[in-house]
């Protein structure tokens, strides 16, 4: 039990892929101009990477070496077209605002990183775990990013207005430049993180 | 006129990784010093061009008659693999010198995401096989100008005061968001 915590929870901070691995950014800055596409992207990423890694895990026996990268692609491609008709057609509009971004979860590379680094090699239930710490991981992040963005570029959360009515929208945080600027900002608040929990508990890496 | 216009704003307007942010990975991966950049500019341009002409037909040609266009994201993802794979068989055997320059980028382009959407913006945009090669380079190009001006600031931080809290990863996409700012101001130059 201990072990599958250690799993799920290094996806979270220490081996944030965001973050820290500083990969599948794309996405990240893309949709995060609110909170609800930062939500359905989060949502979408997770179910591709667990569905991904466990079919991997359970059939990383009967993968022939050379063909995996291919076979890999394969099956992310599959559960990406799945995620993509069936927002298509239970979320229309969340699915038009986030435009070609859900078909790109074929090629974020978090997803390839984690199936080729993880799941090839270790059990089913260990490579569930694994996808679900990376899959809330960067959950967590485009959720965080997107809350700040909407709060400073639009004054609302979710669409419900929060600033006073006094409060001018900074525009800056909505456009693109703001998504670096952001970003930025959060690389650097989960190196602090990191450095808190290292310190913590002893643990440290070798960077 | 129209081609002009398409190949501006793909370069400018709407420039891939500055506006659009795709192909952020390597991106801030191969940005590390002009030479590089340039040497990855050309790959991918390279690589985009040729999986416009191939998808393009695949598309219009196959799957839209056949309705099969449900498909396009699985068949899109292989056609690059394998067309990455082949150009890198090709180039190994035929132009060595090539090859050994640009060699180790060209695995990374499978998972640029940059050329994916181009051959998907094709497709939503319905472009026909000109306008589609024309857009291809023009986004292409608009990769390789944003890596080759990371990588000129990039040079100047090295030897720049940074404040502690931003050092490392956090000023380059700082500087990538003064990037975007000053690419903001190409928004008004086509109607």
């Amino acid at each position: 039990m201990k072990r599958m915590w250690k799993i799920f929870v290094k996806g979270l901070v220490v081996e944030n892929p965001l973050l820290m691995l500083m990969i599948g950014l794309c996405s990240s800055v893309a949709v995060t101009s609110s909170v609800s596409n930062g939500i359905g992207m989060g949502l979408a990423m997770t179910f591709v990477i667990v569905f991904a890694e466990l079919v991997i895990s359970l059939f990383r026996k009967l993968i022939p070496n050379d063909a995996r990268i291919p076979i890999f692609i394969i099956v992310i491609a599959a559960f990406t077209t799945m995620v993509d008709l069936s927002m298509q057609a239970y979320f229309p509009a969340l699915s038009k605002s986030m435009g070609v971004f859900i078909p790109l979860i074929v090629v974020n590379c978090i997803i390839m990183g984690r199936v080729e680094a993880f799941a090839s090699k270790e059990k089913p239930l260990d490579a569930v775990v694994d996808a679900l710490g990376m899959g809330l991981g960067y959950t967590w992040v485009l959720i965080g990013i997107a809350a700040l963005r909407e709060l400073l570029g639009n004054g609302t959360l979710l669409g419900a207005r929060i600033m006073p009515e006094a409060f001018q929208p900074i525009l800056f945080f909505t456009l693109p430049p703001g998504g670096f600027m952001v970003f930025a900002l959060f690389i650097s608040l989960n190196l602090w993180l990191k450095k808190k929990i290292t310190n913590g508990t002893a643990v440290r890496e070798a960077a | 006129m129209n081609l002009a216009k398409i190949f501006l704003s793909a370069l400018l307007i709407d420039n891939i990784v500055l506006m659009r942010f795709l192909a952020l990975c390597p991106f801030i991966g191969m940005s590390i010093d002009v030479s590089k950049s340039v040497g990855m500019g050309l790959a991918v341009t390279f690589v985009t061009v040729i999986a416009t002409v191939v998808t393009w037909p695949l598309y219009n040609f196959v799957l839209l008659p056949l309705n099969l266009t449900f498909l396009k994201i699985l068949v899109f993802i292989l056609v690059i693999a394998s067309l990455v794979q082949l150009v890198e068989f090709f180039l190994k055997k035929n132009v060595p010198g090539l090859y050994a320059s640009m060699g180790i980028y060209l695995p990374l382009i499978t998972t640029n995401c940059a050329i994916l959407a181009v051959t998907f913006d094709n497709v939503s945009k319905g472009f026909n096989l000109i306008e589609s090669v024309v857009y291809a380079v023009g986004v292409a190009l608009g990769f390789m100008l944003s890596l080759v001006l990371l990588a000129g600031v990039r040079d100047r931080l090295k030897t720049a005061p940074i404040p502690k809290f931003l050092q490392g990863t956090p000023i380059l996409f700082a500087s990538t968001s003064l990037l975007a700012v000053a690419f903001m101001g190409f928004s008004g130059l086509i109607k």
